[in-house]
């Protein structure tokens, strides 16, 4: 079973992930993006993480509740409503358990990804953070590790698509050829649950 | 006036200038004879280019006077968090409302149609029908 500490870790780990690679998302959406991403969730989970420390909220969905809206009122960019709706949606279908299973935490991961589809727009293929994270939720039932590389694979895989949505659909073609920023920091959040478990 | 209460504009837009420019010109547009009142909320709240959850939070709580808020946005990250808002629940006054209108001529729209007096579905109505307008 999950329990808030568990929740808690994951949240950090994706904190000091996204911190490490605050340098190479921003890189990544150099080309295609407006060069922000890498320092925007880089705050983002930093507010995250000091939120966290100072509430100290006792279950899974509140945790999960408390980093959604700091995500939301400080990256600033797109990322910071799309990510937030993901924690929190997830965070509500968690309800107030004190504990969850693995398969609880895969159904609520599914209803906070089709939450963001949905206020995003976007679909798998149009190069967005939804390419890492469809992919990762599939996975979930065979495990953290299976989840991780699975988000890992569907964000490399961005790289020959089209942009769709956000700033790089303005590109065009000249977007295939770069892989998408929003992949690739989803990634580190599945990455961060991995972690969390210890894997 | 047909309401004593007047709906409340929040102008959301990526830069701080912006969104202060465009509610100055909805503002003088609509004439001094009705005070509606119109609210920018631009950029970070560190003063960069971006949205603030917390800027719109303030800027529609500061316009709201019972007839309900309109919120106009540009675009990318001020039409997601405002919607991310609404989806909250509590982020936002009750009857707020994001409009799919053009920024500049939606706001000018929406300031004038609210200085009649008109509910916030006539505002709202008034700034989609912006996009209708051409200029070629």
């Amino acid at each position: 079973m999950l329990d808030a500490a568990f929740f808690r870790r994951w949240m950090t780990a994706t904190a000091v992930s996204v911190d490490r690679e605050a340098e190479r998302l921003t890189a990544l959406d150099s080309p295609i993006g407006d060069a922000d991403h890498g320092s925007n969730l880089q705050r983002g989970f930093a507010a995250v993480t000091a939120a966290l420390d100072k509430e100290a909220p006792a279950t899974p969905g509140a945790v999960l509740a408390l980093a959604g809206r700091q995500l939301i009122s400080t990256v600033g960019g797109a990322s910071g409503p799309l990510y937030g709706t993901l924690l929190r949606r997830t965070g509500k279908a968690l309800g107030d358990a004190a504990e969850v299973s693995e398969e609880d935490l895969a159904g609520a991961l599914r209803t906070g990804v089709d939450a963001v589809m949905a206020l995003g727009g976007a679909a798998p293929g149009d190069k967005t953070m939804i390419d890492a994270l469809v992919p990762a939720v599939d996975a979930l039932g065979e495990g953290f590790g299976a989840a991780r590389a699975a988000a890992e694979r569907g964000a490399v895989a961005t790289t020959p698509l089209q942009a769709r949505k956000g700033r790089a659909s303005y590109l065009g073609e000249r977007s295939v050829g770069h892989q998408d920023p929003g992949a690739t920091s989803a990634a580190l959040l599945v990455a961060g649950l991995a972690e969390a478990a210890g894997e | 006036m047909t309401n004593e209460k007047v709906v409340g504009i929040v102008l959301v837009s990526h830069s701080a200038q912006v969104a202060a420019a465009v509610a100055d010109l909805a503002r003088g547009l609509a004439g001094g004879e009705a005070a509606v009142p119109v609210a920018a909320a631009g950029g970070t709240e560190g003063g960069g280019l971006g949205t603030s959850a917390e800027l719109i939070a303030a800027a529609a709580a500061s316009v709201d006077r019972g007839a309900g808020v309109a919120v106009l946005t540009d675009l990318g990250s001020a039409v997601l968090t405002v919607k991310a808002m609404l989806a909250e629940g509590d982020d936002l006054p009750g009857h707020t409302r994001l409009v799919d209108a053009p920024f500049v001529e939606g706001a000018v729209a929406a300031v004038v149609t609210a200085a009649t007096g008109a509910g916030l579905d006539a505002v709202a109505a008034a700034a989609m029908e912006a996009y209708d307008y051409r200029k070629v």
